[in-house]
């Protein structure tokens, strides 16, 4: 009687969560499969759920229309860069709020904490307009300024660092080291978990970034994956071949990311459940 | 607290700290002066800049757009707050029965988070495309006349719920999860000695002591929807007829496509004001509202 039970509970169990596995995946699989298809298979009655015929038409033509692997590498190129930038100034500024004590720390600290309510959509056309003023539209380096500043992983690290032991701190301290060799050899080594989820959600949030490289590049050297799949979207509305080729290859990433570092992603969204 | 080596102390926390008070000062501090400052005037990037004082503000608000925008938000919220509580608690709590294979289903419901909004928002409509598109041919399966999704104004808002339910469901469902499984299993025992059926042990055990992490999940959730962007921009662009605009595509219209910077500023005020408030509303109903562990 309890067994049947509970094998009743399991064959519920698996039949509702593969009917929610079909609508978390069938979209990807229509995805793919959209990708695969000739320009003429995307409007034929009944709709095709595999191709009929598999081309890679739709990746070549891709590339063709739009300088799609320069999208890419501008992608990685600004997600790493700017990824480098934000954890380095994030720790830099959490060994200081968590280690070294001066006055009026806890107000500055404090008033990195308040930004965290200010939307990014009340910043973006001021900044805009900074960088106008800097002649700094269209450029990496103007896209990546604001990257200097990342509070969330500020707090995150701070927490980090300030539960480790004084006492390492200190022995190195009396054996001469400066900061500088304590930050780069010794806390940085220590809170190496917490840097890693910092780096990886930092990392994908540059990634899947859209308004703010859609407002600052505007020539096509010099987009993002998501500004320019965006602007294909314009350009071949119905296109949807290459828009999902397009959309495939922008996915990509985050799935080898999120393969390697699966555990420090889900560390992270447990902070901010808390937070 | 490192005592030692005070030497150098004023300069390495200078040094130390410098990268991110760039950052603070330039841009986030200076913006958000910079910010109230334009909203005040009828700025546009070409022609010289006049102060208009809060007419921008009083004109948002006399227009009948901006309550049409509004409700839209308000229509979302509606929409989506009921169907990803339960989409994602459900995913939670299937997935936190110890069966094989559970690891596995908890990547799949990751897939769509990983995803930008961008190429999800392109699948989606395509997705939802009225002749074309899968969704309306599993409908028409099982008998049903889809709608014109995105094509219509009655369904286009719900199209972009419907999206937005499969991007977040995975996010939520991992939050609820970590606060299902935080549960101590004494209580569940003691319910058992006491003859709970599983519906009193969900309404009675499960339900209060996971408020704090649902709070949380609704509070977001109000504040995320108030910053809709990307799938609005991609799927409708605020179409058809207007129904599905929304405030940050408003902004980002006014700002980059008709150069009203003063207007679209004091847009973004507006929707800071509202962000703002939902905040406060959080700090102060949290204590009172929420039942806290021990």
């Amino acid at each position: 009687m309890r067994d049947r039970k509970f094998i009743n509970r399991r064959v519920i169990f698996y039949i509702v969560v593969i009917l929610l596995a079909i609508f978390a995946l069938l979209p990807f699989f229509w995805m793919l499969s959209t990708s695969l298809k000739e320009t003429k298979a995307l409007t034929t009655i009944p709709i095709q759920w595999l191709p009929e015929k598999a081309s890679f038409d739709a990746y070549l033509k891709l590339f063709e229309v739009f300088p799609f692997g320069r999208a890419v590498f501008n992608s990685l190129f600004i997600s790493i860069i700017g990824t480098f930038i934000s954890v380095l100034s994030a720790s830099m500024a959490a060994f200081v709020f968590g280690k070294i004590e001066f006055r009026g720390r806890e107000v500055l600290f404090g008033f990195f904490l308040a930004t965290m309510m200010i939307p990014g959509n009340l910043l973006m056309i001021p900044n805009y307009l900074i960088l106008r003023s800097l002649n700094l539209l269209d450029s990496y380096t103007g896209v990546l300024l604001p990257s200097f500043f990342n509070a969330f992983g500020t707090f995150l690290l701070r927490q980090n660092i300030k539960s480790l032991p004084d006492s390492y701190l200190e022995a190195a301290f009396m054996d001469g080291a400066s900061r500088m060799k304590v930050f780069f050899k010794i806390i940085l080594p220590l809170i190496k978990p917490a840097l890693t989820t910092v780096t990886v959600l930092t990392f994908m949030g540059n990634w899947n970034s859209y308004l703010w490289p859609l407002i600052v590049l505007t020539s096509k050297e010099k987009m993002t994956l998501t500004v320019g799949l965006s602007l294909l979207n314009g350009q071949h509305m119905s296109d949807y071949n290459m828009l999902m080729a397009g959309a495939i290859i922008s996915i990509i990433p985050m799935i080898i990311v999120y393969a390697f570092s699966q555990k420090h992603i889900e560390v992270g969204f447990n902070v901010g459940g808390l937070k | 607290m490192v005592t030692l080596n005070k030497k150098r102390k004023s300069l390495d926390i200078i040094i130390f700290l410098l990268p991110s008070l760039f950052g603070l000062i330039v841009f986030q501090m200076l913006p958000f002066g910079y910010s109230f400052f334009l909203s005040l005037t009828d700025w546009d990037v070409l022609s010289k800049i006049n102060f208009l004082g809060l007419d921008n503000y009083i004109n948002i608000l006399k227009s009948s757009e901006f309550w049409k925008v509004l409700g839209n938000t308000l229509y979302y919220i509606v929409l989506y707050i009921p169907l990803i509580l339960i989409v994602s608690l459900g995913l939670a709590s299937l997935l936190n029965f110890k069966v094989p294979g559970r690891k596995v289903f908890r990547v799949i419901f990751y897939i769509p988070v990983l995803t930008s909004w961008v190429a999800a928002a392109l699948l989606w409509r395509w997705l939802l495309s009225p002749c074309y598109g899968p969704i309306n041919e599993i409908l028409q399966f099982f008998g049903l006349n889809g709608p014109s999704w995105l094509y219509d104004k009655h369904w286009a808002m719900p199209g972009i719920v419907f999206a937005s339910i499969w991007k977040d469901m995975g996010y939520f469902g991992l939050i609820f999860l970590s606060a299902l499984q935080s549960i101590d299993k004494t209580y569940y025992e003691a319910a058992k000695i006491d003859g709970a059926s599983a519906f009193q042990n969900f309404f009675n055990i499960t339900l209060p002591l996971i408020s704090p992490t649902m709070f949380f999940v609704i509070i977001i959730s109000i504040i995320n929807s108030f910053q809709l962007f990307p799938q609005v921009m991609i799927m409708t662009q605020g179409g058809p007829y207007g129904s599905t605009q929304v405030m940050v595509e408003r902004i980002y219209t006014y700002a980059f496509d008709y150069y009203k910077m003063g207007y679209a500023t004091a847009f973004s005020w507006i929707l800071f004001v509202f962000i703002f408030v939902v905040t406060i509303i959080q700090l102060k109903l949290q204590k009172k509202w929420v039942h806290y562990e021990g």
